[in-house]
């Protein structure tokens, strides 16, 4: 059997997800269940309970054979079922080979300059991207993936091989700040970080701003900046509190970062040698 | 009231803007060119428009001269030398601009300006040639008071084209209109990247298909007016226009409109071309004692007449019996396939027809996809767009361009409008460009949500101007109110923006 890959969506074109213009691929399901994540129904699978499909004002959404099933050409996009899902899913997710979706990057291969492959986690799906990155390469297009660097790529050497590049989140560093952002310790992006960088496979890390959390901020911009120096691009992103869950809120506030505040750990980073810090 | 009290009236007129109504008003009292009984009876249907040319054409719509020769050898009837330094070009260029004929009186062609004047500034200091590019620039915009007034630069990058690129984003002005000519072979991507800059902030340059017009024209070829490709040293005789919805209604189905009303409509129009050809050369004075021509800035033979066509999308959808436009061409493959086959009927029946005079492109006339006028309203989109409001997302909206950009030598195109993020991320852009160019699309044009000066259907307006005439204040440039009616009547600045979605899952 062929394998697949579940779908939250296909951009055609996208100026936010790396060098250019890029087709940007967003795999279903996540390795972690990050407090501030804006887009949580992208973290788990559908489990086919059912709760969506009531509230469907497209009908767009059924139950057959215990499962939802989802019709794209009646959906209206209006968000209802994500809303009602109790468990950080969505049902408009399609199971699509590689074939299938390098059928749509083909159609646009003519305008872009490459691929960046995102989530939910999309080094969760390594089998799937070592048989479709080949394929875009064919075409002369580049392939990024958008990684919370959680599983550990020492482990996927082809996969790398055909990776132009990592873009890497590094969200935290102190244990105990790990623990309540990600629900884990945090050591694998670190030590992916280190890997990447001698791989010479990371393309840029990123890093969330927090408002008020100016110690937590801080050490992980500095770690970050020592680490990289001017050997990638360092994307430093303000905290925003849309779609952020209700625990997250509490925690993170109901307020951006502000823009000034981001702008001195961009110029703290690029004061510790990174000179390729800046906010976007 | 008379009509001629009427313009005198009118407040929101200025003076230069009241003769040139008036003289409109005194050309239309005579009526020694006639046409066929059955082309009356179409234009008052709406499916023949002859875009208030004028009934008495006494100059042909378009002329594009041939500047390079003027600074060669410079111009005998204006008593102007080859010019010897910058200064002198310009002041050249600013004289010879105001004795250049066009429908609107206004020259709509001044030259490929950087490759003109790059000998000049190379010789001076960079910021005096930027202050006298900055005063050129301010006279053409107070002076030659009409949007369709076009400069084209490029395919190269140079000096010049830095400069005007610079003073166009500084200078925030809607006239001159500008083209990019783009070879990615002999355009790099750093200048490339600096029009796309000013493009998104200024709505100019727009990019036009170099390979694709030389192919069709030569290398001497102008974008002039919103987007028409045109011979230098030539022109076009006319512009009128089939206004295919309307033509569609008198046809029983699809195969009746093909067979029979399409055809109908094309030879008529054919009829009113072939007739004001001949009036524009045989009758009036301009072929035979214009300097231009007595001097060899222009020649007649270069000269061609322009078929143009509206309202594609309106006509298939009617023909399908289509009543969502959301459902139609554009997004619908029956609809578009079926524009194809009309596009393919009209390319064949005007590239059959022998056009009098058209030396230079053998007796023919070469297809425009005519952009709109402010009373079209919604009924006919310009040429072949997909009606503003039911554009599909860009991929899908480039791939329906690049069918039908071929079909129009005289020119087409189609703007997009982008939302801020691409400020920042001008590079997303440039490979759009590229690929769409690579496949056929002729002409491509941008700008930025929220800005100023806004690309209405191929012409430039400034968004405060149009505020201006809605309280009655007279507005210095001529297209304002036909920026003001295509707001309003086809909410031409309603187009869909692209925007990045916001779908990285991490923050």
């Amino acid at each position: 059997m062929k394998k697949t890959a579940p779908v939250n969506k296909i951009i055609p074109f996208s100026n936010v997800d790396g060098p250019g213009n890029r087709t940007s691929i967003f795999f279903q399901g996540c390795s972690l269940e990050c407090l501030f994540c804006h887009n949580p129904e992208t973290i788990r699978l559908c489990r086919h309970c059912g709760a969506c499909v009531p509230v469907c004002p497209a009908h767009a959404l059924r139950e057959s054979g215990g499962r939802v099933v989802w019709n794209p050409s009646a959906c209206v996009q209006c968000d209802a079922c994500l809303k009602a899902c109790p468990h950080l899913a969505s049902p408009r997710v399609r199971e699509m080979t590689a074939e299938e979706v390098f059928a749509e990057i083909r159609r646009t291969a003519p305008y872009i300059d490459g691929i960046t492959v995102s989530g939910g986690e999309c080094s969760l799906r390594h089998a799937f991207l070592q048989e479709l990155f080949p394929m875009v390469h064919s075409l002369g297009k580049t392939c990024l993936m958008d990684s919370n660097g959680s599983l550990d790529y020492r482990q996927f050497p082809a996969l790398l091989s055909e990776c132009d590049g990592v873009m890497l989140d590094i969200k935290a560093v102190d244990l105990q700040w790990c623990r309540t952002l990600l629900g884990n310790d945090g050591r694998m992006p670190l030590a992916n970080l280190d890997f990447l960088l001698q791989a010479g496979r990371l393309q840029e890390v990123r890093t969330v701003i927090f408002p008020g959390f100016p110690e937590e901020n801080g050490r992980t911009v500095r770690y970050v900046a020592e680490r990289i120096g001017d050997r990638c691009d360092y994307k430093i992103i303000r905290y925003r509190p849309f779609g952020v869950r209700p625990d997250g809120i509490r925690l993170l506030g109901d307020e951006c970062t502000a823009q000034e505040d981001a702008e001195a750990y961009a110029a703290l980073a690029r004061s510790l040698g990174a000179s390729r810090a800046r906010v976007i | 009231m008379s009509e001629a009290l009427k313009i005198i009236q009118d407040p929101t007129l200025t003076y230069h803007q009241e003769l040139l109504a008036l003289a409109r008003l005194g050309e239309s009292t005579d009526d020694s060119l006639r046409y066929s009984d059955e082309y009356y009876e179409a234009k008052r249907r709406g499916a023949l428009c002859d875009l208030n040319e004028g009934v008495m054409p006494y100059r042909p719509r378009y002329i594009c001269p041939d500047y390079d020769l003027l600074f060669e050898k410079g111009c005998d009837f204006l008593q102007l030398d080859p010019p010897e330094d910058l200064a002198e070009a310009l002041n050249v260029l600013e004289i010879f601009y105001c004795h250049v004929p066009s429908i609107t009186s206004f020259p709509v062609y001044l030259g490929d300006l950087d490759r003109l004047l790059e000998p000049f500034v190379v010789k001076e200091d960079r910021a005096y040639a930027k202050k006298l590019l900055r005063l050129f620039l301010r006279n053409i915009d107070r002076v030659q008071t009409d949007s369709f007034v076009h400069a084209d630069i490029g395919p190269e990058d140079s000096v010049t084209g830095r400069i005007l690129l610079e003073l166009t984003e500084e200078m925030q002005l809607a006239v001159p209109n500008l083209t990019l000519k783009y070879d990615p072979d002999r355009t790099s991507d750093d200048f490339a990247l600096a029009c796309i800059r000013c493009m998104l902030k200024t709505a100019k340059p727009s990019f036009a298909n170099h390979r694709m017009f030389v192919g069709e024209w030569g290398e001497k070829y102008a974008i002039a007016s919103c987007y028409n490709g045109l011979s230098i040293g030539g022109g076009g005789f006319t512009l009128p226009r089939l206004r295919l919805y309307e033509c569609s209604l008198g046809a029983r189905d699809i195969e009746d409109f093909l067979s029979r009303e399409l055809p109908r409509h094309i030879d008529l129009q054919l009829e009113y071309m072939d007739k004001r050809v001949r009036f524009i050369v045989e009758q009036s004075t301009f072929f035979r004692t214009n300097f231009l021509v007595t001097e060899g800035f222009v020649h007649q033979e270069k000269f061609t007449g322009m078929f143009g066509v509206v309202g594609l999308a309106e006509c298939c959808n009617h023909l399908l019996g289509i009543t969502d436009v959301h459902q139609g061409f554009g997004m619908n493959p029956e609809a578009t396939a079926l524009g194809k086959r009309i596009m393919d009927a009209i390319e064949e029946r005007v590239a059959n027809h022998t056009a009098p005079y058209c030396d230079a492109y053998g007796h023919r006339y070469r297809l425009h996809a005519q952009v709109g006028i402010d009373s079209d309203g919604m009924d006919d989109s310009p040429g072949t767009r997909i009606p503003i409001g039911a554009e599909p997302p860009m991929l899908q909206q480039l791939e329906v361009n690049e069918m039908f950009h071929p079909y129009f030598p005289t020119g087409t195109g189609d703007i997009f409008k982008f939302e801020e993020t691409y400020l920042k991320t001008p590079e997303a852009i440039l490979p759009i460009i590229k690929g769409s160019l690579a496949r056929g699309l002729r002409y491509f044009s941008g700008y930025l949500e929220n800005n100023d000066v806004v690309r209405v259907t191929g012409y430039l307006v400034k968004k405060s101007e149009i505020e201006k005439l809605r309280q009655k204040k007279q507005s210095l440039n001529n297209v304002t109110v036909f920026g003001m009616g295509a707001q309003d009547g086809g909410h031409a600045l309603d187009r869909r923006v692209q925007h990045h979605e916001e779908n990285s899952a991490c923050q």
